[in-house]
C-alpha cells in the first residue's frame, strides 16, 4: 500500500473516532431529554438536560476540535505530509 | 498601506485597538454621568464604531486578485478565528438568540448544539481540504472537482439562494438597530446599515471584510458579556454566571409552577401588538420531543457546514494546518458568546418575573407597571406590553409580553444598568448583523463575479476588469438585499433558518462527497444539487401551504428532505454514469494530502 492510501487510512478512522464522539454530544444524548431532566448528576446545580444544551455539548465540541486538530497532524507527520513552513 | 509588517504587529494593533474602545465606553460612561443624553449616547457609539470599520476598510483597499478574493492567504490562525466568529454570529446570534431562548426554553437551545456541533464537521470534513484545494470560492471547487459549467452553475445557484435568504435577515437587523440607535425611520435606516456594510467590504474585498470582522468580534464579545456579568453580580446572583446559576434556573422553575402557564383566550391575544410574546413554555425542563430537537440540531449541522460564507474563511489561512486549527478557534470565540445567551436569558426573566426582587413586575398593578420608565421606552418602540386580560389590576405572568430582541436590548435597562451599556449593546449588535452581512455580500459577490462572469461568461477578462464587476455585483445584490429587508416580509430568525437548510438541501453531500468518494461525478453532483434544492423547496412550500408534513419535518427542518434526497440522487447517478477520469482522482489524492502546491494555482 501506498504512503498516500495509508495516510488516508489512518485520517479515515480519525474521522470515524471524531465523528462519533460528536455523534454522541450533538444527538445522542438528546434522545433521553427527560432521563437526564431527571437525573440526580446536576452539574453546577443546573437540570443535566439543560446544563447539556447550554454548555456541556458546546465545550465538548470546543475540546474535541482542538483535539482533532492535533491528532491529525500527528498523521500528516507521520507520514511525511506537513507543509513547510513557508508554504 | 497593510504588507506583511502589518501582519507581523497584529496583537499589538488590536491589543491597543481593545484598549481604545474600552477608553472609549469609559469616557461615554463619564460623559452620561456629566448629563449627556441616553440618545446621543446611542448614537455616539453606533457612529464611533461603524467610523472606525469604515476606516479599516479603507485601509485595506487592494487591487491584487488573491487580495479581494482571500485575503492574501496569510490570516493567522487566532485572528482567522476571531474573525469567523464575527462573521459566523449574526444580528440573529446577538439580538435573537436569548429572546428566543427566553420564550421557548430547551426546545429552541438545538440551535446552540446545532450551530456549535457543526464546526466538527467544517473541521473533519471539509475546511482542511478545501483550504488544500486553493479555490477562491466554494463553486470553485464544486466547478473543478467535478467538471464543466453545469456543475459550477448550480454550485452558484445554491449558494445565491441560502445566502440572499440569510443577507435579507442581516440587512433587516442592521436597520433595526439603526433605526433604535439613532432615531431614524426603520426604511432608511436599512439603507444606513447597507451603506455601513458595503464602506467595509468594497474597496478590499476579503482581506477589509477579514480585518473590520476581528474589530467587530472584540466590539460584540465585550458588548454581549459585560451586562451579563454585570446584572449577575448586581442581582448577587454570583460574579461567574456559567457557573453560578443553578439557584436561578430552579428558581424560575419554582416561580413557574406556582403561576402556572394560563392559556389565553384567542380575543385577548388579539389585542396583543404583533410581534410580542408572553412567556409560556418552560425555561429549563424538557419541552419537547427528544427528535424535535434533534432533527433541529441535525439542520444546523449541516447547514453550517454547507454555508459558502463561513467555508471561504478558511482559504484565507495560510496553511492547510493552520486551517483546521483556525475551525478550533472559530469554534472557541463562538462558544463564549453562546454559552453567555442562556444566562442572559435566565436573568433576563427572573429579573422581570420574581415578585421579590425590585426589578420583577409580576404581581405589581397593571397601573405600577405603566408608570415605568423603561416599561414606557419599550412599549413605545412596540417591544413590550401588558393588559389586564382578567381584571383584577395586577399583572399576571400571561399578561406581560415582549419582543424577542427586547430581551438582548432592554435587560441592561430593565436590571437598572446605566444608558452606556445599552449604548455598547446597541453597537455589538450592529457589529455582529454587519458582519455577516459583510461575509454573505462578498460570499454572494464572489460566486458571481468569479465563477459566473469569469470562468463561464467571459475567461479572458482581465484582473482589473474582474475586480470592476465583482465591486459593482457586491453593490447591486447590497442593494437588492437592502430592498427586500426594507419591505420587513419575514423576521430575522426564521429566515436565518432557512437558509441552513436551503444550504443543507443543495450544497451537503455534493461538497462532502468531493472530498470523501472518488466516485463522486459531474452528473451526480448536479443532480445531488438540484433535486436536493427543489425537493427542499418544494417541502418548505407544501408545509408553509398547509401541508400536513411527514416524520415531524416543519417548516424549519425542511432540509433534512432536502438533503436526504440530494444523497440518494447523487449516489444513483454518479454509479449510473462514466467513473470520474485518472486526472480527477488524481486531484482527489492530492486534495487529501497537506503538503504540496494546491490544486489551483495562486492567481486563477
Amino acid at each position: 500500500m501506498s504512503n498516500k492510501a495509508k495516510h488516508w487510512e489512518k485520517t479515515r478512522g480519525l474521522l470515524f473516532i471524531t465523528l462519533a464522539i460528536w455523534f454522541v454530544f450533538s444527538i445522542g444524548i438528546f434522545f433521553f431529554g427527560t432521563e437526564m431532566e431527571a437525573s440526580s448528576f446536576r452539574p453546577f446545580g443546573y437540570p443535566l438536560s439543560y446544563y447539556m444544551t447550554c454548555q456541556g455539548s458546546l465545550l465538548a465540541f470546543v475540546i474535541l476540535n482542538f483535539w482533532f486538530a492535533g491528532r491529525q497532524e500527528k498523521i500528516d507527520e507521520e507520514f511525511g505530509f506537513t507543509e513547510r513552513e513557508d508554504s | 498601506m497593510i504588507k506583511g509588517k502589518f501582519i507581523d504587529n497584529l496583537p499589538k494593533v488590536y491589543g491597543i485597538y481593545t484598549g481604545g474602545f474600552i477608553g472609549f465606553i469609559i469616557l461615554m460612561a463619564i460623559a452620561e454621568q456629566m448629563g449627556m443624553s441616553a440618545k446621543a449616547i446611542g448614537i455616539s457609539f453606533v457612529v464611533f464604531t461603524i467610523a472606525i470599520y469604515a476606516i479599516i476598510g479603507w485601509l485595506s483597499r487592494t487591487l491584487q486578485m488573491d487580495a479581494y478574493y482571500v485575503a492574501g492567504r496569510q490570516v493567522p490562525t487566532v485572528f482567522n478565528g476571531m474573525a469567523t466568529a464575527a462573521d459566523w454570529m449574526s444580528g440573529a446570534s446577538f439580538v435573537a438568540m436569548a429572546g428566543g431562548i427566553y420564550f421557548k426554553g430547551y426546545g429552541y437551545m438545538a440551535l446552540l448544539v446545532g450551530w456549535t456541533g457543526g464546526y466538527i464537521l467544517v473541521s473533519t470534513l471539509l475546511a482542511p481540504y478545501l483550504r488544500k484545494f486553493g479555490c477562491y470560492t466554494v463553486p470553485d471547487f464544486v466547478g473543478t472537482r467535478y467538471g464543466g459549467n453545469a456543475a459550477r452553475l448550480s454550485a452558484v445557484l445554491v449558494l445565491t439562494v441560502a445566502s440572499f435568504t440569510y443577507v435579507t435577515a442581516q440587512i433587516n437587523a442592521t436597520g433595526t438597530i439603526a433605526s433604535v440607535a439613532l432615531d431614524i425611520p426603520f426604511k432608511i435606516a436599512v439603507y444606513v446599515g447597507l451603506a455601513s456594510i458595503l464602506l467595509c467590504s468594497m474597496l478590499g474585498g476579503m482581506r477589509a471584510v477579514t480585518w473590520t470582522q476581528v474589530a467587530q468580534y472584540i466590539v460584540l464579545i465585550i458588548a454581549y458579556l459585560l451586562p451579563v456579568f454585570w446584572i449577575s453580580s448586581k442581582m448577587g446572583a454570583g460574579f461567574f454566571p456559567h457557573l453560578m446559576l443553578g439557584d436561578e434556573v430552579a428558581r424560575i422553575a419554582e416561580l413557574e409552577s406556582q403561576f402556572g402557564f394560563v392559556k389565553n383566550s384567542a380575543a385577548d391575544l388579539a389585542t396583543v401588538p404583533k410581534g410580542l410574546a408572553g412567556i409560556t413554555k418552560a425555561h429549563s425542563s424538557v419541552n419537547g420531543t427528544n427528535w424535535g430537537f434533534i432533527s433541529l440540531a441535525i439542520c444546523m449541522m449541516a447547514g453550517t457546514a454547507s454555508l459558502p460564507h463561513v467555508m471561504m474563511r478558511y482559504f484565507t489561512t495560510p496553511s492547510v494546518k493552520s486551517a483546521r486549527r483556525s475551525v478550533a478557534w472559530s469554534l472557541l470565540f463562538i462558544f463564549i458568546l453562546y454559552s453567555t445567551a442562556p444566562m442572559l436569558a435566565t436573568l433576563s426573566k427572573l429579573s422581570l418575573i420574581d415578585p421579590t426582587l425590585s426589578t420583577g413586575i409580576i404581581g405589581k398593578s397593571i397601573a405600577e407597571v405603566q408608570a415605568i420608565d423603561w416599561y414606557q421606552n419599550w412599549n413605545q418602540a412596540n417591544l413590550m406590553f401588558v393588559s389586564d386580560f382578567n381584571g383584577n389590576g395586577t399583572l399576571e405572568l400571561n399578561e406581560f409580553f415582549m419582543g424577542g430582541k427586547a430581551v438582548v436590548l432592554a435587560t441592561p435597562e430593565i436590571a437598572g444598568l446605566p444608558y452606556v451599556i445599552s449604548g455598547l449593546v446597541a453597537a455589538g449588535g450592529m457589529a455582529a448583523a454587519m458582519s455577516t452581512a459583510d461575509g454573505l455580500v462578498l460570499a454572494i459577490a464572489n460566486a458571481l463575479s468569479h465563477d459566473l462572469y469569469y470562468k463561464i461568461i467571459d475567461p479572458k477578462a482581465e484582473a482589473a476588469k474582474r475586480l470592476i464587476v465583482a465591486r459593482v455585483l457586491l453593490v447591486l445584490i447590497g442593494f437588492a438585499g437592502a430592498t427586500i429587508a426594507a419591505m420587513g416580509i419575514q423576521g430575522i430568525l426564521g429566515s436565518v433558518i432557512w437558509a441552513f437548510d436551503f444550504a443543507m438541501s443543495g450544497l451537503f453531500f455534493p461538497l462532502v462527497l468531493g472530498v470523501w468518494w472518488k466516485r463522486a461525478n459531474g452528473p451526480g453532483a448536479v443532480a445531488g444539487m438540484l433535486l436536493g434544492l427543489a425537493s427542499g423547496t418544494w417541502y418548505l412550500i407544501w408545509v408553509r401551504t398547509g401541508g400536513a408534513g411527514f416524520l415531524g419535518i416543519t417548516q424549519l427542518t425542511f432540509g433534512i428532505v432536502g438533503a436526504s434526497v440530494s444523497l440518494v440522487s447523487m449516489v444513483v447517478v454518479s454509479l449510473l454514469t462514466k467513473a470520474p477520469d485518472a486526472a480527477t482522482q488524481n486531484m482527489i489524492d492530492e486534495l487529501r494530502i497537506p503538503s504540496g502546491k494546491t490544486i489551483l494555482g495562486k492567481q486563477h
